[in-house]
């Protein structure tokens, strides 16, 4: 199969594995929280890769005429919508990670392996 | 087990994945294709409801149910994350001192504020007619406040901040979405229906509901995106951990060494905690 | 018509290189504070991958979000903890990959 055809999702597959890689061997929660951002972008470019369409335009008519060729608009906003998540996501995941520091006084994911009561 | 143990384990799976997903890729659409079905049904869509904006209709009209989970979550995370971060017994309030600005960071700040401020509004009013709309814009809104913070210091950006406020602007704003869409049923038709005249193509006024819902999308997450800020910069900057040796030699107020070596409990500060707030 | 396309599409492998490289260096970058900053142009790189990819309004939130928002969050984070006591055994974890 052609390479440059299947390019894009190796590369979105190479992120998300990479990210996991991150978050396997983390020894820093907010390293940990980083690493799974790198993760998420990696949905974005499948998302977008798979809506791109050769030769199309972005799907927006304000100043292209309404029989121009534009690339796949659901996939955008489903990654628009992606975006916002996970940066809620990340927002929550730091509060977590100082109210985590401020009890057992570490942020090193080898340390935390005992539920204190 | 083991770090290393599970470092290997993870590598194992990692090359089962990297197998599969790579098999699996060779099944989907070649990069580029000409085929998108729901797609081209979209496009139809937005044009018949005469929005220049395809991702606006899409967000706000046609799969705008979705959009409201979507405010959820953002709702919901700027609720989870306020509790989280309030300030709790043992911490204190903390006056920094005020550190010099550059005159031109101060010129830089002063210039753009409004401009920053006035593009976000621009983007979330024009949401469906070019790229942009409530959450792009919203975000612009709420970075552009906090100007105030990198020209001026930290009291600057909390007067013009009224945090509580802006708390229940956000609520208010999500509950407006909601009801908007109780005016698609008031009207007999299903739940968040587009309901009002659909205006021109390419005109500010066209889209119908787009436009209200980007107004109530973009206020919501510029409040929200400002409250979350909000909490971190305080914690970060005016308040000072109740069991801290004082060991932040830039900490304006100082702190008392409390000898406390166990961090099991939030309790143990209390000796601080009776302390009066110290000014500097 | 033909050029012009393989032009987009040679734009895009180029972009989703630097994409693949920045996203690497972010994960391999231990020390948090410098990952907010990698995280940022990792941001940026998305935003012009998005672009390329005809994809502006998805762009325009990477951009906003990713690049401004996020790094913020994470360098507010690390001043908040390092403001708080310190981890008593700091000396063993800078010895993994400089960890400060």
């Amino acid at each position: 199969m052609n390479l440059f055809g299947l390019l894009p999702y190796l590369v979105a597959g190479w992120i998300l594995l990479i990210g996991m890689y991150g978050l396997v061997t983390s020894r820093n929660l907010i390293h940990a929280v980083g690493c799974l951002a790198v993760a998420q972008s990696a949905t974005y470019v499948l998302l977008l890769s798979i809506g791109f369409r050769r030769g199309g335009t972005a799907p927006v008519y304000s100043d292209t005429s309404t029989h121009s060729v534009v690339v796949d608009p659901v996939v955008q906003a489903l990654a628009l919508t992606d975006v916002v998540v996970g940066a809620t996501v990340t927002a929550l995941l730091l509060s977590l990670v100082i109210q985590l520091h401020k009890r057992h006084s570490t942020i090193d994911p080898d340390r935390l392996n005992a539920l204190r009561g | 087990m083991s770090r290393t143990g599970r470092v290997r384990l993870f590598l194992c799976a990692a090359a089962v994945i990297a197998v599969a997903y790579t098999l699996a890729c060779t099944g989907l659409p070649h990069f580029g294709s000409a085929v998108h079905p729901y797609g081209a049904r979209a496009v139809a869509a937005t044009l018949k409801q005469r929005t220049a904006n395809t991702i606006s209709s899409i967000n706000f009209d046609q799969r705008a149910f979705d959009t409201l989970g979507e405010e959820s979550i953002l709702l919901g995370s700027v609720l989870g994350a306020t509790a989280l971060l309030r300030r709790t017994d043992d911490e204190r309030l903390s006056r920094r001192r005020v550190a010099r600005v550059l005159p031109s960071t101060r010129l830089f700040g002063t210039l753009l504020l409004p401009v920053a401020l006035l593009t976000g509004i621009y983007i979330v009013a024009h949401g469906q007619l070019s790229p942009g709309g409530g959450f792009q814009g919203g975000v612009i809104l709420a970075t552009a406040l906090h100007l105030a913070y990198v020209a001026a210091d930290y009291r600057a950006l909390d007067r013009i901040r009224p945090r509580e406020l802006l708390d229940s602007v956000d609520a208010v704003a999500a509950g407006a979405f909601t009801c908007l869409g109780l005016a698609g049923l008031i009207a007999s038709a299903a739940y968040l229906k587009n309901v009002l005249p659909l205006g021109t193509f390419n005109t500010l006024s066209s889209g119908g509901m787009v436009p209200v819902i980007n107004a109530a999308v973009g206020i919501e997450v510029a409040s929200g995106v400002i409250v979350l800020l909000a909490y971190f910069l305080d914690q970060s900057i005016t308040t000072s951990p109740g069991e801290a040796d004082g060991t932040d030699p830039s900490d304006a107020s100082g702190t008392s060494g409390t000898s406390d070596t166990s961090g099991t409990s939030d309790a143990s500060g209390t000796s601080d905690a009776s302390d009066p707030r110290k000014a500097t | 018509m033909n050029s012009v396309a393989t032009l987009t599409e040679i734009l895009v492998m180029l972009a989703l290189l630097l994409v693949a490289v920045v996203g690497t260096i972010a994960v391999l970058t231990r020390d948090p504070a410098r990952q907010a900053v990698v995280l940022a142009v990792l941001g940026l790189a998305l935003a012009l991958l998005f672009t390329v990819l005809q994809a502006p309004d998805v762009a325009l939130s990477q951009l906003g979000v990713g690049t401004a928002v996020t790094p913020l969050l994470i360098m507010l984070t690390v001043r908040r903890i390092r403001r708080g006591r310190p981890e008593p055994d700091e000396g063993e974890s800078a010895e993994d990959g400089a960890d400060r």
